[in-house]
């Protein structure tokens, strides 16, 4: 369960939680013709049957996972109006790793400091259990589409846009060479913390430093020279030289990526991320879904 | 602390503010006090903010402000902050029971051996001195305190454990803590205490914050498991 994320509660140690892949998530919820950043349900790989019990719609958008209700495959990225006892089925991700399903007036979960988002390494919320039965809030009756031309696509490598900051300056000209010429691919040790990339190591600034908070996309080096790329369950303080952020907007292709995935940095500098952002948010929301019948 | 403090850019809606470069308790002061005065100069603007040892993290809305403008404003935020300011939080001093020993506290023969004393100086140390809160994070609710006496300072070990209970007390280095729930971890443990250090059900979640000050008390182990200790 995942709603807009837990804010403002960093300086006790709680992360903010949240969609991995915001665009997907809102996109959901939007189908739903949901309030911002209502609770849904973060799907990674895929691989859930579900009953529906009472009289809804839901959305499903992210990776590619075959729909299906009651053995008939439905399309992602649109509403579908369900009954009760129609059965749900989610197969497994053909492309990308995470998809959302949201459900007309969204899911309702305990809040935790104004959030539903779970964390399951601070023992906020837990996966979902077979026999769960889940709630929902009251449903409308509007089915909508997202146009074709609007839908994102999951490739097969992934550019990460980094602003450099914090330590950024320490690491030597080699590391930066290696950041911006070397060749990483995603590990399978990468989790909702943190994605840690293989292949070409950075040299790490050999010098002892104070932990310091850190933010979401932050690109933490290691002794071992693996960089980290933190995501929305991330420390919130952290003791490793940090070459600086990811753009959000790559973050989520990032988290859509499977391990083995080709990743490669370019340099951005703050104007130009915040401008990247401010566009594909406009364009987000002036994007008109289609009605359906 | 001439070049301090400065700002640095940390990602796409976040500074960084250092105002130091050594665990100390004038710049924590400091980073305090600036932490103060960005939240009151920034209300709704500022989304959160991360102080810790020397430093501190300032995460805006940058759909309300761009990044250019807010370092602008931050600068002189920052600048407008001197020694004499008040900081408003009250530092509270809070004690906290510890139940010292070999059954509570794996590592503290081995702590002991390593530092040439006896166990009963170990703890006798550790309960001496009035820890400062330096930061809080890790895990919700581990608050770093500093600094342990150097006579028994010890590194993290080498590998760490897969499982420390909740309410360990361990040390690292010239820091000491309460692990707040069971996780991996590498501090040398020296006893359990059994105080939460985080309840996410309660109003106020932990009984310490960044800046208050912490003091050691032991206690046996009836009185552990009268005060609610878990074993």
């Amino acid at each position: 369960m995942q709603d807009a994320g837990r804010f403002g509660h960093h300086s006790i140690g709680l992360t903010s939680g949240g969609p991995l892949d915001w665009e997907a998530f809102y996109w959901a919820n939007r189908l739903c013709a949901n309030e911002h950043g209502a609770t849904a349900l973060e799907v990674a790989q895929g691989g859930v049957r579900m009953e529906c019990i009472v009289e809804t719609i839901i959305a499903v958008a992210g990776a590619p996972m075959p729909l299906r209700v009651n053995g008939r495959t439905k399309a992602l990225w649109r509403s579908h109006k369900l009954q009760p006892g129609d059965m749900i089925e989610l197969g497994y991700a053909t492309k990308g790793m995470r998809t959302y399903l949201a459900v007309s007036g969204g899911f309702k979960a305990e809040e935790f400091f104004g959030s539903t988002a779970t964390v399951i390494r601070e023992g906020i919320g837990y996966p979902l259990k077979a026999g769960q039965k889940l709630q929902c809030g009251p449903a409308n009756d509007e089915q909508w589409a997202l146009p074709m031309e609007s839908v994102p696509r999951y490739s097969d490598s992934v550019t990460l846009r980094l602003i450099p900051g914090y330590q950024f300056e320490q690491f030597s000209r080699t590391a930066h060479d290696t950041l911006l010429g070397g060749d990483f691919t995603v590990s399978n040790r990468s989790d909702r913390m943190g994605y840690i990339l293989e292949g070409s190591l950075i040299e790490s600034p050999e010098r002892e430093m104070l932990s310091e908070g850190i933010c979401l996309g932050a690109v933490q080096v290691p002794p071992d020279g693996r960089p980290i790329v933190l995501l929305n369950d991330h420390q919130t303080i952290g003791g490793y030289p940090k070459l600086g952020s990811v753009v959000s907007v790559d973050l989520w292709k990032l988290a859509q990526c499977p391990p083995e995935i080709h990743a490669r940095f370019e340099l951005v500098d703050l104007e130009a991320a915040q401008e990247m952002v401010n566009y594909e948010s406009k364009k987000r929301r002036s994007t008109r879904l289609k009605r359906c019948v | 602390m001439d070049d301090f403090p400065y700002i640095e850019v940390a990602g796409e809606n976040t500074f960084i503010v250092y105002c130091g470069k050594d665990m100390e308790k004038g710049v924590l002061g400091r980073v305090r006090r600036i932490d103060q005065a960005v939240r009151s100069e920034f209300g709704s603007m500022v989304i959160d903010t991360i102080p810790s040892y020397a430093s501190l993290l300032v995460i805006y809305r940058a759909d309300q402000v761009n990044g250019s403008d807010m370092k602008l404003r931050l600068e002189v935020c920052v600048t407008e902050v001197d020694e004499s300011q008040k900081i408003l939080e009250v530092e509270r001093v809070v004690t906290l029971p510890v139940w010292y020993g070999f059954e509570a506290g794996a590592d503290l023969k081995a702590l002991a051996e390593s530092k040439r004393l006896r166990s009963e100086e170990v703890i006798a140390l550790h309960q001496e001195k009035e820890y400062q809160v330096y930061a809080i994070g890790f895990a919700p609710g581990f608050a770093y305190l500093g600094e342990v006496d150097e006579r028994i300072a010890v590194p993290r070990l080498s590998t760490p454990r897969k499982r420390v209970p909740c309410g360990a007390v361990g040390i690292a280095g010239r820091q000491t803590a309460v692990y707040p729930s069971e996780s991996p971890g590498g501090w040398n443990l020296i006893g359990r205490c059994p105080v939460r250090m985080f309840d996410l059900q309660a109003s106020e979640p932990m009984p310490v914050r960044v800046g208050d000050c912490v003091r050691f008390e032991a206690i046996d182990r009836d009185q552990y498991m009268d005060l609610g200790g878990q074993l």
